[in-house]
């Protein structure tokens, strides 16, 4: 028990403080049968703020962003995460949300609870956690319902609970609020100013120029599979410097 | 449909007098199609789900075998095992031909491959839509399937219910290995074969009736299981 070496105490204690970010993208490539959908990204992602990802249909975002979340193996190239940390510390300080959410067929509270226990919080420790996501996330009046009920504003909002419940130091977003009505959204919107006020970074796919001037601080414009750029929100809105991202602006059709 | 009508009446009367020899062929039927069944869901259930969720080489082909084995005739199952259980066989040796448990051999043979098939298409259907959710959480291997099967489980219900319906309707297996021996392997098919074959086509038909109102009140059961367990789930 004792003869632990100073090294590796160092390694946990740096183990427990070290962030995942800033993330480097070197040359990332992603095939499927024989078609380029990630054509050669390289980008640095910085700690904080919600990073927003934007481009056309079919530009390649949503691959994007499961590459970066490890649910897809590039075909070359690499994400390179800081804070030298195992692969699965990696993907324990993240968490996912869908476009269209699952839930698992049970209540919302045991909804949240899976995912508290898959990430191994221990039981008191997990009903604590579950109070304060419910609270912040607005869900106490809807813990005990079945999760097959609830309006897809509702299931989102349990979805977005679930991500934030396991505490992740960065957070995924694929279209959110996409097929959400303006309160449901807005509600989606409210909670995510909060995470990123927390400290939570975000990357969040979003087709709304509006929702990501509320949320974010930095645009990566995607087009065809590549960067096209990849600027400051201020920048984005007023100046951006890749013509897809101009005409996407204002709302035109881009053909190169 | 006189017949019918007579063949109504006549099996009313059968169930109401408890006739003690048809109460013993039915306890003898459901006791065989039930351990087929339970039996079979044990080594079914976890290989469709293996199979459902696991990538190796020669899944596909596998997939194809296992969905063409549903439709197993009764006879051939029947053949095969008495040729591996009569006395020249290799299990011969265990003595249990025209016995209850060579019955429960062949229906289990039966049974096993649709809870494979069905349930592999299940929980297939349910990994397309969980996956990526079930991976963000960290969730794999064993700790994903259960989570699917737990996911899928009235689904399974149902995917039980079609072995049962398979197992207590099928005659060709159970008279092959049972011999339809009077007091000792004769079920309600067997039943129905036998007073066919004797002229007793009233009787046969009663028996029928019996049987078709037995896979009812298994279903009726089940689909009770179904209705009130969800509410369970969520108290």
């Amino acid at each position: 028990m004792l003869d632990i070496t100073a090294a590796e105490i160092d390694g946990k204690l740096a183990d427990a403080k070290s962030s995942l970010l800033p993330l480097r993208v070197d040359d990332l490539v992603y095939e499927l049968n024989g078609v380029r959908i990630i054509d050669g990204v390289t980008l640095r992602v910085e700690p904080t703020g919600c990073t927003a990802i934007m481009g056309y249909n079919g530009a390649g975002k949503s691959v994007l962003v499961r590459l970066l979340h490890g649910l897809l193996t590039p075909s070359a190239g690499s994400c390179r995460w800081a804070g030298n940390l195992s692969a699965s510390e990696i993907s324990r300080r993240q968490s996912m949300v869908f476009q269209v959410p699952v839930l698992l067929r049970r209540s919302v509270e045991a909804n949240i609870d899976y995912a508290l226990s898959k990430r191994g919080f221990k039981a008191p420790e997990r009903a604590r956690k579950l109070e304060a996501i419910l609270h912040e996330t607005d869900l106490l009046k809807l813990r005990k319902r079945p999760a097959s009920v609830l309006s897809s504003g509702e299931r989102q909002r349990v979805a977005l609970c679930r991500a934030l419940a396991v505490e992740p130091e960065l957070v995924f977003l694929d279209e959110p609020t996409a097929s959400l009505d303006p309160a449901a959204t807005a509600a989606i919107e409210q909670i995510l100013l909060r995470a990123i006020s927390a400290g939570r970074k975000l990357i969040m796919v979003s087709q709304s120029v509006g929702q990501v001037q509320r949320l974010a601080r930095d645009v990566i414009f995607v087009h065809r599979g590549r960067i096209a750029e990849h600027t400051p929100i201020e920048e984005f809105l007023t100046t951006p410097r890749s013509a897809a991202a101009r005409a996407f602006i204002a709302g035109e059709l881009f053909e190169e | 449909m006189s017949d019918f009508t007579t063949a109504f009446t006549s099996a009313i009367g059968l169930i109401a007098g408890f006739d003690t020899s048809l109460i013993e062929i039915i306890g003898l039927s459901l006791r065989v199609s039930l351990s087929a069944v339970i039996i079979g869901t044990i080594i079914g259930l976890p290989l469709g789900a293996a199979i459902a969720v696991g990538r190796f080489p020669g899944r596909e082909l596998l997939i194809i075998v296992v969905n063409a084995f549903m439709g197993l005739p009764p006879v051939v199952v029947g053949l095969i095992v008495y040729l591996q259980l009569s006395k020249s066989g290799p299990f011969g040796w265990l003595q249990i031909l025209y016995t209850p448990t060579a019955m429960i051999i062949a229906q289990m043979i039966l049974v096993t491959p649709i809870v494979i098939a069905l349930t592999r298409q299940f929980i297939e259907d349910a990994n397309a839509d969980y996956d990526e959710a079930l991976r963000s959480l960290g969730v794999h291997g064993w700790a994903k399937l259960v989570t699917l099967i737990t996911e899928v489980r009235y689904s399974l219900v149902t995917v039980v219910l079609a072995a049962f319906g398979r197992a207590i309707a099928e005659v060709g297996a159970v008279i092959i290995v049972g011999g339809n021996i009077n007091h000792v392997t004769r079920v309600m098919t067997t039943s129905i074969t036998l007073e066919t074959s004797k002229g007793n086509l009233g009787l046969a038909l009663a028996l029928g009736v019996v049987l078709m109102l037995l896979a009812l009140a298994v279903n009726a059961v089940a689909a009770t299981v179904r209705r009130f367990a969800p509410k369970a789930a969520y108290a």
